[in-house]
């Protein structure tokens, strides 16, 4: 099986992975969350190997390069990182609720990588502007930072579902994590994505400089993902004001993820050019 | 902190609803210059937006709007906001991180954290505690009171500073671009192979400026993957200082050359004609083949009185009844008698005049690519600032989001028969963090102290 045959098995782990958080907390059963945190395991293994693999067939071709090189390439990174992220939270705080509102995310990613007529899995080789160890960088930062906020984006409807209740008489909601704790979790995500979004805007505007000369040139891509960091900065400081806690960060989450989103699928509908920019590149 | 002892137009400068106005005024406005083609001519505009909505863009400064006042103001005021902001809470912070560190009791009497342990003698118990929390915190402070001791220890002061790092990058950003917007230039050249320049045309003003040094390009080539995609762009230059090669090197795609602050890029090439072309002439009557060399504008006879032939022209990606060719110089063949006939020679088909069943078939017999290099020329005196604030901004967030000042003391007390030592806790954020230091700081106490008891 080559990789590409790996990763389509992958999407349907994960989503499998999904399913079996989401009828652990509707039914109420730690049985089939239990199991899930081993499919995560499983998928996030496959996913793994099959970034290996394909690096090692972009070799055998004779064009090797690290596998984050065009959409489909990244969007089974970001699923990686995604899978990895949720699993460190769940040893940290034994919560399996939280796999039901954030490994959709994983699954749907490498939906879309597989499945969309409009990406293709081909192996290319390397256009001259994007042979560059920065470039490399850019990407690995930004969809951990991408990763993070979509965890981030998970808790917040968490919240957001949690607060409608707040005198606990839903019994879907009684195992769900405190709003205070959902709260300080969104917190820790959004900081650490703002880390690696930030080193992401860095290394790609250090890339831009070394292939054009020039470090930030307005382009749409670049100012969106600037957009996406102005929410987050918003967000980070929103918290130090008094009665911004709670829902009004959950919305600015919600707010920067669509940014996120926007970046990284709708510029590319907007005019202008990305080196990533056409779509199935 | 106090903010009873500055003006009101201080206070709304330093304050963080200020902030988040700004930001979220930042992001919002962005989002029109991504959905406006930026800097694009004035006719695609109006064809685009119709009369009306051409004149409200252009007063609001919509098609530039990234270098327009409005978004320049609210940059600026980001600057502002940032400077006071920090004028008004560093000296605080910054008295916190240099002042010998001295031990107050009360304020952990009412920390989040605490765990306690269990001991049997004052005095064995001392040794244990200051290692376990010499291990997690750092060097341990010891202080008599009378019913026992207190252990303190901390870490971690300088953090405090963190988030200041982090304001001061965003400060070094903006200065940063604002040098390069003043001092900087970003412009363009085109060298053919073997040819040098003085001097650069800015791209956005037009305008040509000079150098301070003569860059020349002695070799161009391109490779090409199976495919038939470009793999690598590469130019041989050689910078002279005042008619003296003094550099000579390669520049590729992603790795420019750097020379006395200007930076040279690839970022196009082209093909130019040949000037040393050897073209045979085959007359059909005699099958005889003769070479002469011969230079675009040139005019050379041919033997056999057959006529004379001249370069008119050289024309890339030429159209020959709607196929491209690519590269082909043309010529004009000047028969005795009758009227001139014009020769294509594409580069990349030699014999191509065959078809024309003449008198004399004129083909290329030798010739070279010449290839132009398109360079891109920059010049930014304020990227080392911003690169300086890159490496704050990244420096800042690692230690303001994952490192804390934190403080752990333990009391150590004998009261009757059964003695205990309480561990507590303080830090100014990352709350988690300083849970996990105690129960290590407990758990390692309590092993310690069973293994002793032992
Ligand atoms: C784009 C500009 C800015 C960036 C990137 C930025 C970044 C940050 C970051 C990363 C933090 C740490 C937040 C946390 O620990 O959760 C922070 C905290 C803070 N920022 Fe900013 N900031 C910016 C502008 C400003 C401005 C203009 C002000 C002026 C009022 C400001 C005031 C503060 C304050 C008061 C804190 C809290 C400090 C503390 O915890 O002691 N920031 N900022």
């Amino acid at each position: 099986m080559n990789s590409s045959g790996i990763l389509s098995v992958v999407t349907f782990v994960y989503g499998f992975a999904a399913f079996l958080y989401l009828v652990s907390w509707i039914f109420k059963k730690p049985e089939p969350g239990r199991l899930g945190t081993w499919v995560v395991f499983a998928g996030l293994l496959g996913n793994v190997t099959g970034i290996a693999m394909r690096w090692m067939e972009s070799y055998k071709l004779g064009y090797g390069h690290a596998p984050l090189s065009n959409l489909y390439e990244s969007l089974v990174f970001f699923a990686a990182t995604l899978a990895a992220v949720y699993l460190v939270i769940e040893k940290k705080y034994g919560n399996r609720i939280i796999g039901a509102f954030t490994m959709p995310f994983p699954f749907l990613a490498m939906a879309y990588a597989s499945l969309s007529p409009n990406i293709s899995d081909r192996i290319q080789p390397l256009l001259p502007a994007l042979k560059s160890n920065w470039l490399i960088a850019h990407v690995v930062a930004c969809f951990i930072g991408y990763a993070a906020f979509a965890v981030s984006f998970g808790l917040s409807i968490m919240y957001l579902i949690k607060d409608k209740d707040a005198e606990g008489k839903s019994r879907l909601l009684e195992r769900f994590p405190k709003t205070g704790v959902l709260d300080e979790l969104n917190h820790q995500m959004v900081m650490f994505g703002f880390l690696f979004l930030s080193a992401g805007i860095i290394t790609g505007a250090v890339w831009a400089n070394s292939a054009w000369g020039r470090y930030w040139g307005w382009d749409p891509k670049e100012t969106w993902s600037l957009i996406t960091w102005f929410i987050y900065a918003t967000l980070l400081h929103a918290r130090l004001m008094r009665g911004w806690h709670g829902r009004r960060i959950a919305y600015l989450s919600a707010a920067g993820f669509a940014a996120v989103l926007f970046t990284y699928f709708g510029v590319n509908l907007l005019p202008g050019l990305h080196s990533y920019g056409a779509m199935g590149q | 902190m106090n903010s009873r002892k500055h003006s009101p137009i201080f206070n709304f400068f330093a304050s963080v609803r200020l902030t988040v106005t700004v930001l979220l005024t930042l992001a919002a406005t962005s989002v029109f210059g991504t959905v406006i083609p930026q800097n694009q001519n004035m006719d695609a505009y109006l064809h685009t937006y119709g009369r009306n909505l051409y004149r409200l863009f252009s007063v609001l400064d919509m098609f530039d709007m990234y270098h327009s006042w409005w978004f320049q103001l609210l940059l600026t005021l980001l600057a502002i906001n940032i400077i006071v902001c920090s004028l008004e809470r560093m000296p605080a912070a910054w008295k916190i991180v240099v002042k010998p560190p001295v031990f107050n009791p009360s304020r952990f009497s009412n920390a989040a954290f605490q765990r306690q342990v269990a001991i049997f003698s004052l005095d064995a118990a001392r040794p244990v505690l200051e290692k376990a929390l010499s291990r997690s915190i750092g060097r341990t402070r010891f202080e008599q009171t009378s019913q026992g001791y207190w252990l303190w220890s901390e870490k971690g002061r300088w953090t405090r500073m963190g988030v200041y790092i982090v304001h001061l990058s965003v400060v070094f950003l903006l200065a940063g671009g604002l040098i390069g917007s003043f001092w900087g230039f970003d412009g363009a050249v085109n060298i053919p192979e073997g040819e040098s320049v003085k001097s650069v045309r800015v791209s956005n003003s037009g305008k040509s400026i000079p150098l301070d040094f003569e860059v020349r390009c002695d070799k161009f080539s391109v490779s090409f993957y199976d495919s038939g995609a470009p793999s690598e762009y590469r130019s041989t230059l050689t910078i002279l200082e005042k008619g003296v090669p003094v550099l000579t090197r390669d520049v590729i795609v992603n790795d420019p050359l750097r020379y006395k602050g200007v930076n040279l890029f690839q970022s196009s090439y082209g093909s130019l004609p040949s000037q040393n072309l050897v073209l045979s002439f085959t007359s059909r009557a005699t099958g005889m083949e003769y070479r002469e060399k011969i230079a675009p504008g040139q005019t050379v006879s041919i033997p056999e009185g057959l006529g004379s032939f001249t370069i008119t022209a050289f024309n890339k990606d030429y159209q020959y009844k709607g196929h491209e060719i690519g590269d082909a110089f043309v010529g004009m063949l000047t028969p005795p008698a009758g009227s001139p006939v014009e020769v294509v020679l594409p580069v990349k088909f030699p014999s191509f005049d065959k078809m024309r069943k003449g008198d004399v078939v004129v083909a290329i017999d030798e010739t070279e690519t010449r290839y132009y290099t398109g360079l891109q020329v920059t010049s930014d005196p304020g990227v080392w600032v911003v690169y300086s604030g890159f490496l704050l901004m990244i420096a800042g967030c690692i230690v303001t989001f994952f490192m804390s000042h934190q403080q752990v003391c333990i009391e150590v007390r004998m009261d009757e028969k059964i003695g205990g030592a309480v561990i507590r806790g303080i830090a100014n954020k990352n709350k988690i963090g300083i849970q996990n230091k105690i129960d290590a700081v407990a758990s390692a106490a309590a092993a310690i102290e069973s293994k002793n008891k032992k």
